[in-house]
Order: structure tokens, then sequence, then C-alpha cells
């Protein structure tokens, strides 16, 4: 069972926030932010499994992370989900962003945060793993896509001001989402004999 | 940057008035659509938190103003709701809009209502009250012919849908599971899954629909449902065995690259799919060697072909060597996995180093050589710098610990524990050092510098256990005396150097260890030494940090210490000091200290040197205040009642509602009902005599006064009996004791009279319940009644029964039973047959076959308690065999033997119950009696005396 899917960037601001097991307000901040900090001590050279903090259950339950670029995903997820299956699940959920936004970056994240949501409703739907087929995935958003062209002119409108927004060019807010990284996927392991 | 981004932001709006031309009617609210930007923007510019507070609260606000506003369209409510989760995610509370979200999952169009299903499940948990607004919506979009609505609504059961929600929509979930389209199915299967995991019982019932799913021809469905399948398997492997086949032969396709390239991820096909096999075989195989041949070529076949490289290849070995280590071994098969174990360890990519030190500790113990294999990179996975590197390594390591490593590897991890800052990891690393220490400490002295290091890095988060443990085996020891005393006076003396030091402040569990070790140990210290423990504790006993808990430890050390003491200043002192203390525990405890303190010879005998394991004989019933208690009752106290009973009493005055149904009270105890005895009662059934069916009737209780005239059967006419104004009421057959008047009449016909005692009675079930112990105040004395009853003619050689049920209504020791029938023979000759039976108490006494539950609620509801204490003859009987004499002799029913403790019950017919509870100490049986009835138990104590006293 994954029992929170957490992405936040570099400065620990959330940018999704999603549990599958029910914590409190108050406690649900706070796995945030101790997740961002155990994560972000962490060098990028070093494994990317966490022992989940006493929050979310102790040694039972492993903290599970890629950072791409600005961003730091973070599956928590108990003793039953595999390390390496989940982290290439976590690769599969930002491929698919990728796909759905074109070149996503963090931007998309904030301004299309439902849609966000939508897609990783298709990825993961209670705590379970649903989907793992990129291809899959994307045809589910696409048919709810057409769906809300379908309903008319308008609503479109605030995502092409968006990616109207995101050509733009901005110093500071870091755009990719280093899709370099994305479609090379894990490049280190694949020389490894 | 914020410059930046508020001119980009700001360009916006010019956007939207591009868009506005064909937007119609909608365009007026493009400016509301542009809100989540202006608060983002807003957001972005903010350089502190406590501004971004501010902005939030001024947005929720407005936003509070806006969804609440009766102008509010759905749309716009949409946008509001994207902005009220985006404020939630920041950690404020957005509760007010909660039941808008509702709202529009209810009433929005498809994309209203998938906004506000996502703030549903964003907003909402399963034990949230709003939550049961949903059911109806959820149960409509289930029912919906379009696709995404149905998806929507799986979505949400599956994640916020709480235990009693789901019969509502479980059977149409159910039917998903054949509907036309995979994704339906997909979900549902998952949603299912989801219900398993909350509330297994409510889904045992499709498990067949579940194998249906495993056969299902979409490879998605068919990978949902091994999520249930990997779970059940997991809670009872033997019950899936049979699909051993299955998933063997699944995965051997999905290994053979049989599903469609749609499936590959990198090149790999399904590695999900993989894994969760490989797992599921795994738990099936376990220990299973028939079941773990048929799948020895699969795994073969997966560990051969995983020979990519790419991290997804390796997630599979993993899988499958964890999987090859959990089954029946194979040589070879174990041989290619310890192969692959090594890839992993030897790696230098940290996450596969990492997976590789997990799947060494898994394997360790079946094959000890691996890690002799890989000691090197074990040694230098210990000095790693990342953290969790290191905690598996000494994970691993503890796996492998014996009496000769123990040294070391304790010693790596008290380094580790001492940089560690994790309160979970310490306690968890804590009580595996003490674990090892206990095991295999070498010698005495490591032993205890191991557990000093132990409590003062574990502190007061150290599991509550590990304290315990250490004390219990100090105290209990070993088998060898001498050595026990060694460690015992190393622990002593250890603890006095630590207290020595200086300015060193220890964890309150490390103090209260010590006193007590101190207390009891000081003893094996030279004579003299005494004193300065006293001294040392005092000093503790005087120190800020020490918190109150920790100081009964220390006073209860000094007071075990001052009867060895020669002077007792420093005792006088700390008496003087705390019996004015403000701390009422601490002072308590110094009275009792000064009263000791007062009388020595009471002191030594009550504080016994190194007695710790010896029990104490405590007398639990308090009889040695039994002569104190008879003296306050006949001055007039009032006798002592229980606090159930006086809770009960309390609540019988407070006339609150009664939310209990009626019918309960006597259908789930297990007898028909209760009943106030008053008397002895005759109930009758003549069987062979129609005439006399009539005698039946309703009767009134005079007590009450009222009139029955409904009974179990319905409205009970009021007959005249022949005989007169007797009234009686018909007894159940099961409940009431038949005394059988076997009376073969030889020849002639009349038969008579037998003499009978009558009291009123009826059988009120209900009132009887309220009534409890008026009935018996009424006691009447035995009152004869004369039922006559006339036998037909008999023939020759013939029998005829005649039956009346004698009934005990109000509990006595002795009784009789007697009456004479009249007979004429042929020659008319006219004949008297006197005839009468003794009774005794125990004749109406039935064993109660009740459970423990049972006897528990019941043992509440009653009020009539008597308890005694009674001396077995034979201090060598064991509480069984007691009971099974009480058993035989009384007909109790043993309901429970707990420990010391026995539970019996028995009722007095045709109803009335009596608990028994007894409790052995030594030779003394404490009876402790509770009835409906408030005679019943000194009845029956005096029974249960005799047969105890008399065995």
């Amino acid at each position: 069972m994954i029992q929170a899917i957490l992405v936040f960037n570099n400065h620990g601001k959330p940018r999704l926030v999603r549990f599958y097991q029910r914590f409190p307000e108050e406690i649900q901040q706070q796995i945030v932010r101790e997740t961002f900090h155990l994560v972000l001590k962490r060098d990028d050279n070093i494994c990317n499994f966490l022992e989940g903090g006493s929050l979310i259950g102790g040694s039972d339950y492993k903290l599970i992370y890629r950072h791409y670029a600005t961003l730091y995903f973070v599956f928590c997820v108990d003793s039953s989900e595999s390390e390496l299956g989940i982290l290439d699940l976590i690769q599969v959920f930002v491929e698919t962003l990728d796909k759905c936004f074109e070149n996503v970056c963090e931007l998309d994240l904030i301004f299309h945060m439902d849609k966000v949501h939508y897609i990783l409703q298709e990825v993961v739907m209670g705590g379970m793993v649903l989907e793992t087929n990129m291809n899959e995935i994307v045809a589910q958003i696409e048919a709810q896509n057409r769906l809300e062209k379908a309903e008319g002119g308008l609503s479109a409108a605030p995502a092409r001001a968006v990616s109207a927004v995101k050509n733009i060019n901005l110093p500071e807010i870091p755009r990719n989402i280093n899709i370099g990284d994305l479609n090379i996927k894990v490049p280190n392991l694949s020389q490894f004999v | 940057m914020s410059d930046i981004v508020e001119k980009t932001l700001t360009a916006l709006p010019g956007l939207f008035l591009q868009n506005q031309a064909g937007g119609g009617p909608a365009a007026a609210k493009a400016p509301f659509s542009s809100r989540l930007g202006g608060l983002v923007r807003s957001i972005t510019a903010l350089t502190s938190k406590h501004e971004e507070e501010k902005l939030i609260q001024q947005e929720l606000s407005s936003l509070k103003a806006t969804v609440s506003a009766p102008t509010t369209t759905l749309k716009m409510m949409k946008e509001c709701m994207v902005r009220l989760m985006y404020c939630e995610m920041l950690g404020y509370d957005a509760s007010f809009g909660y039941i808008h979200a509702i709202k529009l999952a209810q009433q929005g169009n498809l994309l209203e209502k998938r906004v506000g299903y996502l703030a549903v499940s964003l907003f909402l948990h399963e034990s949230h009250e709003l939550l049961l607004l949903l059911v109806n919506t959820v149960v409509k979009d289930l029912q919906s012919t379009n696709l995404i609505e149905v998806c929507m609504a799986l979505t949400i059961v599956s994640q916020i849908f709480p235990r009693e929600m789901i019969p509502a929509v479980l059977p149409l979930i159910e039917d998903k599971l054949q509907h036309s389209k995979e994704i339906i199915r997909r979900k549902a299967v998952l949603a299912l899954y989801k219900f398993h995991l909350i509330a297994p019982n409510q889904v045992q019932h499709i498990h067949v629909k579940f194998r249906k799913a495993l056969c299902d021809r979409d490879v998605g469905v068919m990978a949902a449902s091994l999520h249930i399948y990997f779970r059940m398997i997991k809670e009872n492997s033997s019950g899936y065995k049979d699909l051993t086949g299955s998933f063997v032969t699944i995965l051997k396709q999905v290994v053979g690259g049989k599903l469609p390239v749609d499936f590959n991820y990198h090149s790999v096909p399904a590695p999900w799919l993989q894994i969760q096999l490989l797992r599921i075989l795994g738990l099936l195989g376990k220990d299973d060697q028939r079941t773990s041949e048929l799948m020895y070529d699969v795994l073969d076949e997966s560990l051969r072909r995983a020979e990519l490289n790419h991290n997804v290849t390796y997630a599979i070995l993993f899988e499958c060597v964890h999987t090859v280590y959990s089954i029946y071994p194979k040589s070879e098969l174990l041989e290619k996995a310890a192969k692959c174990i090594g890839k992993f360890v030897l790696s230098p990519k940290i996450n596969l180093k990492y997976l590789g030190l997990k799947a060494l500790t898994y394997v360790i113990q079946q094959d000890p050589t691996l890690a002799l294999q890989h000691q090197m990179t074990i040694i230098e996975c210990l000095d790693h710098p990342d953290p969790i590197i290191k905690r598996e390594t000494l994970e691993l390591l503890y796996r492998i610990t014996n009496t000769q490593n123990v040294t070391v590897i304790v010693q790596k991890m008290l380094d580790y524990l001492h940089q560690s800052k994790e309160e979970y990891i310490i306690v968890n690393l804590v009580g595996k050092i003490a674990e090892l220490a206990e095991k295999y400490a070498p010698d005495n002295a490591w032993f205890i510098q191991t557990m000093n290091a132990v409590f003062s890095v574990g502190g007061d988060v150290i599991h509550p256990d590990i304290p315990n443990n250490f004390l219990r085996l100090l105290a209990e020891g070993f088998d060898d005396e001498a050595e026990d005393q060694q460690l015992r006076l190393y622990a002593v003396q250890s603890y006095l150097t630590l207290l020595d030091v200086e300015n060193v402040f220890y964890p309150q569990r490390f103090l209260q260890v010590m006193s007590w070790v101190l207390g009891e140990y000081s003893y094996l210290l030279d004579k003299e030494m005494t004193e300065e423990v006293i001294t040392k504790l005092y000093r503790l006993l005087m120190s800020d940090s020490i918190s109150s808990e920790t100081k009964a430890w220390l006073i209860a050390a000094v007071t075990k210490l001052t009867p060895q003491a020669h002077s007792s200043n420093i005792v006088e002192k700390l008496i003087q000091e705390f019996t004015v203390s403000l701390d009422t525990c601490m002072r308590q405890h110094a009275f009792e200290l000064k009263h000791l303190h007062e009388n020595m010879e009471l002191m030594k005998s009550l504080l016994p040197v190194d007695k710790s394991c010896e029990d104490m004989m405590v007398d639990a019933s308090l009889s040695f205040l039994d002569g104190f208690v008879a003296e306050g009752l006949s001055q007039g106290a009032a006798p002592y009642k229980p606090h159930h009973q006086r809770q009960e009493e309390k609540l019988s005055q407070e006339k609150g509602l009664n939310f209990e149904p009626y019918g309960l009270s006597f259908s789930s105890s297990g007898f028909t009902g209760r009943q106030s005895p008053a008397g002895i009662s005759l109930g009758s059934d003549v069987s062979g005599n129609s005439a006399d069916t009539g005698l039946k009737e309703t009767s009134s209780l005079k007590l009450e006064g009222i009139k029955k005239l409904w009974g179990k059967e319905g409205y009970l006419p009021k007959k005249e009996n022949k005989t007169g104004d007797e009234t009686e009421a018909p007894v159940p057959q099961e409940t009431t004791i038949m005394e059988n008047v076997d009376q073969a009449v030889t020849k002639k016909d009349q038969s008579q009279v037998l003499t009978q005692t009558k009291e009123e009675k009826e059988k009120q079930l209900l009132a009887s319940s309220l009534f409890v112990g008026l009935g018996s105040e009424s006691s009447v004395n035995l009152i004869t009644e004369q039922p006559e009853c006339c036998l037909s003619i008999t023939e020759a050689e013939n029998t005829k029964i005649f039956q009346y049920s004698v009934q005990m209504e109000k509990p006595f020791m002795q009784g009789n039973l007697c009456g004479f029938v009249n007979y004429q023979t042929v020659d008319t000759l006219s004949a008297q047959l006197e005839f009468s039976v003794n009774l005794s108490l125990l004749d109406f006494i039935r064993p109660l076959k009740i459970s423990t539950e049972d006897f528990g609620k019941l043992w509440l509801t009653f009020a009539n308690d008597v308890k005694q204490n009674v001396k077995m003859s034979d201090s060598q009987a064991a509480l069984p065999s007691t009971l099974e004499t009480l058993e035989q002799k009384l007909r109790l029913h043993v309901v429970d033997i707990i420990g010391n403790e026995g539970l019996l019950a028995c009722q007095l017919l045709p109803s009335t119950p009596c608990l028994v509870h007894c409790r052995v100490y030594a030779d003394i049986l404490a009876l402790w009696f509770r009835s409906s009835c408030s005679t019943l138990p000194d009845y029956l104590l005096y029974q249960c005396q005799k047969v105890i006293e008399g065995s």
C-alpha cells in the first residue's frame, strides 16, 4: 500500500499532497515538512530509500523518492511494495505528466493542481497501484480531456494562458523538471553489470 | 524573481480577453478564473511565512463569502474549489468549503462533478460526518451510463469510503466486475480489494468473482486481482494452493514475452506484474515442497531472463531471489540466487547495494556462508556515508550475532546510536542491543556496561520492557547463585561509580533501575557502605532534575536500606524533609517510612533482604478486617456496596430512556426469564384427563395486582376452575421440573387429590427484572392446596399417569411434598394410598450453560451478592478438581477457569440464575455469589461449604 504521495520543490513548498491514509491536518503538514528535511539532507548520489520518520509509522514504512531538477517526488509505502518497483513508478508518473503537459515544469503542477491529481488517480487509486502502463494512463487522461473540450472554449483558456506564460523566460523559477533525465531514465543503472 | 512573475502573470487578463470573443455568456466569469493565478502570483511574491498566512486568510475569507453566496454558479464554485484545495495543501483550514465540495459532486455537470469529487477526496476522510451526504450521489453515479462518472464514483469509493457505507454500494460494484469496459472492471476490482482490506467479512461471498477477475481477458484486470490474491494468500496460503498452477502459467507467459508490446517497460515485459506474481509464488511455496516444485522452472527462467541492465530488471531479480529463498529450497536455484545477491551487494549503485544488504539480511539465517563471502563489503558498508545503508548493515549484523562476535557488533551499534537523533531508530536499536546483550553477554562487566549504555543513550524513549526485563534478569538470576551475586554486586558498584560523577544527568528510567538495584542489592557491599548508598540516594532525591515518579523509586530504595543501616541520621533528615513535601505522594511515602522506622522489628520483617523473587501471601479478601467491619455494622454503619452496585442503583434512580429492545433481556442470556421466587408452587399437567385442561389459567400476582391477560400465546382467557378460586399459570415444559407421580391405579375409577403446597404465581418474565427483590419480601409460608384430579376408570393391568410439576418460587433448604391417592377397586373397596417426598434445594438446581461473556454481562446485572472464604480441607486440591466436585455434587456449570479463578453458573428452576466466582489462595477458596434472588446465594453458599469442607 502507498500511504502518501508528496511532491514539493527544493524549498519545501508543497506542490502535490495526497494521503491515502488518514492523518489529521496538522500531522499531514508535519509529515510534509519532516519528509522534506529528511530528503533535503541527502546527496543525489546516495540511495533513494529512506525509512519513514516516526510520524509515518516507523521502520515498516519507507520513503522512496526521486529528485527532478526543482522537484522532489516522494512516495511513502509500506513493506508490501517493491522499492525498485516504486522507484520506477515515480518515473512512470513523471513521464506521464511530461506527456500530458508537454514538457512539464513546476508551474504546471501549480496551475493545474487538479489535473495533476486526475493523472495521479489513473496511476494510483486509493493507495493501490492501478496502472503502470503509460500509454494506458495517457489514453484515460485524453478521454477526459476530450470531454473538457466538448464543454466549451472558455475552460481551455487558462491552460493556454499558462502555456503562454511558460514560454516566457522565467530565469528564477526553474522551468523544466529536467526532462533530460526523464528521457534517459536512470542512465547510471544501465551501465552496470 | 517576483517581479518577473508579476509581469508575466499580469499578462493573463489580456490573454483571457482575447478568448472572450467567442466565449459567449461564460465570458463574464473570466476574471474569476484567473483568481488562482492571482493567488499563486501573490504567494510567490511573498517573502515571509507570516505574510503568506495573512494573504491566505484574506483569500479564504473572500472564498467563504463567494461559496456561500446564492448567486455563485456551479462553474464559479468549481474554480473556488481548486483554490480551496490549494489553500488546504498549504496547510490552511478550508472546512467551510467541504459541504460545497459535496454539493458540487452532487449537482455539477461532468467537469464540475470531477472537481467536486477530487475536492471531497482531498478534504474528507473516512470518518468524516459529511461523507454520509455523498452516498446517494455515489450510488447514482455508479449506475450512470457515463463511463467517466462511474470511474469517478469507483475512485472515491476506494479512497474514502468507511466500512459502514460499503453495503450501500457493494452490489453495484459487484456488477461492475462484468462491465464491458476493462477500465471499469479494473477499478471495481481495486475497490473490492479496498473493501477486503477494511471489512473482509463483507466481501467474503464474492471470492468466486475474484477468480473470474483473475482469468479476465484483460491483463490490467488480472493484474488488479493479484492485489487481492496477494493479500489473501498472505493471510492464509493453504487455501489457495490450487491456484499455483495458474500463477505459474501467467508468469511464464509474461516472462516469455507473450503480452502485447504495449505492456513493456523499457523492453521488460510488465515488470510490476512479474514482481507481484513472484511475491505470490513466494508465499505459496513457503515450506511446501510440492507447490514449490511447480515453480522451479519459471523462477529459473526469470533469473536467466533478467540479465538485462535496467533498474526495473533488478526489481524483478530482487523479488526472484526473495522468492527462491522463501520457498522449499532447490540447490541449483539457491546457487544462482546467491550469485544475484552478489551482484546487488557489489554494485556501485547504492540503491542496489541497499537491496543487496536487505536480501542478505533475509537469507542469512538459511545460509550464513553468504555473509562470509561478502564480509568485506559488509564491513565497508558499516562506514558508508549513507545512514540508511549503515542501518541495514547493522540489521544484517544483528541477525548473525553469536557469543563470539557480540562485543564487536554491539559496539558498532552503540557507535551508530551515538550519532543518531531519530527517536524511532534509537528505540529500535536500543531494543536490539538489549536483546543481544541478554542473549550473548560474554561476562558480567560487559553486560552491565552495555546495559548502562543502553539506558543512558536510550533515555526515556526506551521501551519499558527493557528495564523490566533487565531487573527481572538480575533478580531471578541464572543457575549459578555465586555468579548471580557477582553480577548484582558488579551492578551495584558500577552504579555507585556512575553516581559519583559530578554534573552528569541520567535519564529517569536509568535512575529508576539504579535505585531498585541499589535498594535490593546494596547488602552485598560492606555493611559500612549502606549509609553511603543512602546518602547518595538522598542527594538524588534532593536534586531538581528528578521526576516525581523517580523520587518514588528512590524513596522506596531508601526504605529498603533503612533496616540495614547502622545510623539513621540521613533517614531522619529525609523524613523531616518529605513529611512536609507538597507532593502528596512523596509525603505518603515519607510517612510510611517514618512509621516503619519507629518499629524496626516490623520493618525488618516487612522488608526482608534479597527476597524480591519470593511471592508474598496476600489476603485479597481482606478477611483480617472482618472484625472491624462487624463492629462498624453493629454500630449501624451501612453495609458496603460494591462500585457497580452503587452505580446500578444510581442508574435506576435516573429515569432515562431505555434504548434496549425489550425482548433482548431474556433471549440473549440463554434462559427464558427471571422470576421472583415466592414459595413453592405447583404447575399441573395432566395426561389422560381431558376434563382438567381448563386448569391452566391466568392469574394475577397479588403483589403487583396486575391482571395477566396476555401471555406468550396471546390473550389468555380467564376461565373458572372446577375446584374453585385457585389460579395457576401454564408452566413451560422445558423449564419445569416434572415430579412424576406415577400411579398405577388398580381397577377402578376414582383417583384423588394430591396435597400440595401452593401460592399464587405467575410467569412474569418482563416484570421480574423490574421487581427483583420485591417478590421475596412477600414471602409466604407453604400453603396447602388441594388440587384434585379424577382419573378415568382404568382397565386392569393398565397404567395411568398423573403428572404435577412442583416449582420452587422461594429458595428453601428442605421441603416436603406429601399427598394421597384415593381409589376404589372393582369390589368398591375404598382405599387410600399416602406418599411423601422430601425435596431439598439441590433438587431444583440445574447447571446454567452460558459463555464467559454472558457470565460477565449477567454478573453486572445482579444486585444480591454474598462473599465467603472457605477453607479447603485438602490443601493440595487444585482449583479444577474443586470445581469438578462442585459441578458433580451441586450441579453447577463450570463456565471457565482462568488462572486461579473459576466461574460457575447454575439456575434455580425454572429460571433464577445464580453465578459464582471463586478464587484460590493457598488453601482458601474465596467464593462470591451473585443472583437476582436475594436468598439463593446464601443457601447455595451453605451447600458449597458443606461440599468443600466435607470432601
